[in-house]
């Protein structure tokens, strides 16, 4: 009974975050609105920025700022530096997708995948009927 | 104790803002949700110890990013049309890869455990050597900004590119004339 709460204490965060990233990725594949699917994407990211810092911790540590007393225990530094980058060029990538999803709707206007599939495909063959 | 409870609080609300931006269809309250979202894993980073990583999202996950998706949304639609396809593949497909990734971390080292192979590498030697060689006592700004400073540059490089390819892309000059094509 001891061991199980301690393995679920000790996971709890990991699973939690694979449990989000899920649902991250649920709502970037099943939606067919563009705009929804970024969010999705957002999702999933944020998530696996929460899994990396969940790494970095070390409990009873303090953030990785020197204090100047020598016995402190600092968390890990490094996925923190990885995933400040990681911000930076989620934003990078969630701008781009957003101005493309803005141009998509100026030529085709929809955001909705279904929507834009049926007119390329009306544009592809456009003698059949009821494509 | 207390940041285990602020810990597991933390990331049931996290989840529950998931699931109701996954089940809204009007997208203003989901741009909104995903501010919440990001807001709420900075609160979280803090609880982890990565203060630096908390303010860049909360500042960039849960500012920028909102007022792009805003934008977007002023320039789109504002809601989303029901789906038309089937919704149990996705959620088959995400059950199985959640189960297997759940199998893997099995295997990871305890949350928190100072003797996780991840803790012992090199984390030691930049927290001991980053003071008398950068000067700097914020180890995180010294790492970013001194040891893997071609890193930055980089990643620097990366928001040029993107920021050339939205101005390409939405072309501030001829933007009117597409306007009455809807």
């Amino acid at each position: 009974m001891d061991s199980a709460l301690t393995l679920i204490l000790g996971h709890y965060n990991y699973w939690m975050v694979v449990i989000l990233m899920m649902l991250g990725l649920y709502v970037a594949i099943s939606r067919g609105n563009l705009i929804k699917k970024v969010v999705g994407l957002n999702l999933f990211q944020t998530s696996v920025f929460l899994l990396y810092i969940s790494m970095g911790k070390v409990a009873g540590g303090t953030a990785p700022i020197l204090t100047g007393k020598t016995d402190t225990v600092y968390s890990n530094p490094l996925p923190h530096v990885l995933i400040l980058t990681a911000i930076v060029v989620g934003i990078s990538t969630t701008a781009l997708a957003l101005a493309l999803i803005v141009r998509i709707r100026e030529s085709y206007g929809t955001v909705e995948e279904d929507e834009i599939l049926a007119i390329e495909r009306r544009l592809e063959f456009p003698k059949e009927r009821n494509v | 104790m207390n940041e285990i409870a602020v810990d597991i609080v933390l990331l049931a609300l996290l989840a529950a803002t998931a699931i109701a931006i996954a089940r809204l269809r009007n997208l203003f309250a989901v741009a909104m949700l995903a501010s919440v979202f990001s807001l709420l894993a900075a609160g979280l980073f803090v609880s982890l110890d990565a203060v630096d990583v908390a303010f860049t999202e909360a500042a960039v996950g849960g500012g920028i990013s909102t007022v792009l998706m805003l934008g977007a949304l002023a320039l789109t639609t504002r809601e989303e049309k029901k789906a038309s396809r089937p919704t149990w593949v996705p959620l088959l497909l995400c059950a199985v890869t959640g189960a297997a990734l759940i199998y893997g971390t099995l295997d990871m080292p305890r949350f928190g455990a100072a003797d996780a192979p991840a803790q012992q590498h090199v984390a030691p030697d930049y927290i001991a050597r980053a003071m008398p060689e950068t000067g700097v006592p914020n180890i995180v700004t010294a790492v970013l900004a001194s040891y893997r400073g071609y890193d930055t540059l980089g990643e620097t490089t990366v928001i040029f590119a993107a920021a050339t390819a939205v101005l390409l892309l939405l072309g501030f000059g001829r933007r009117k004339r597409g306007k009455e094509r809807e």
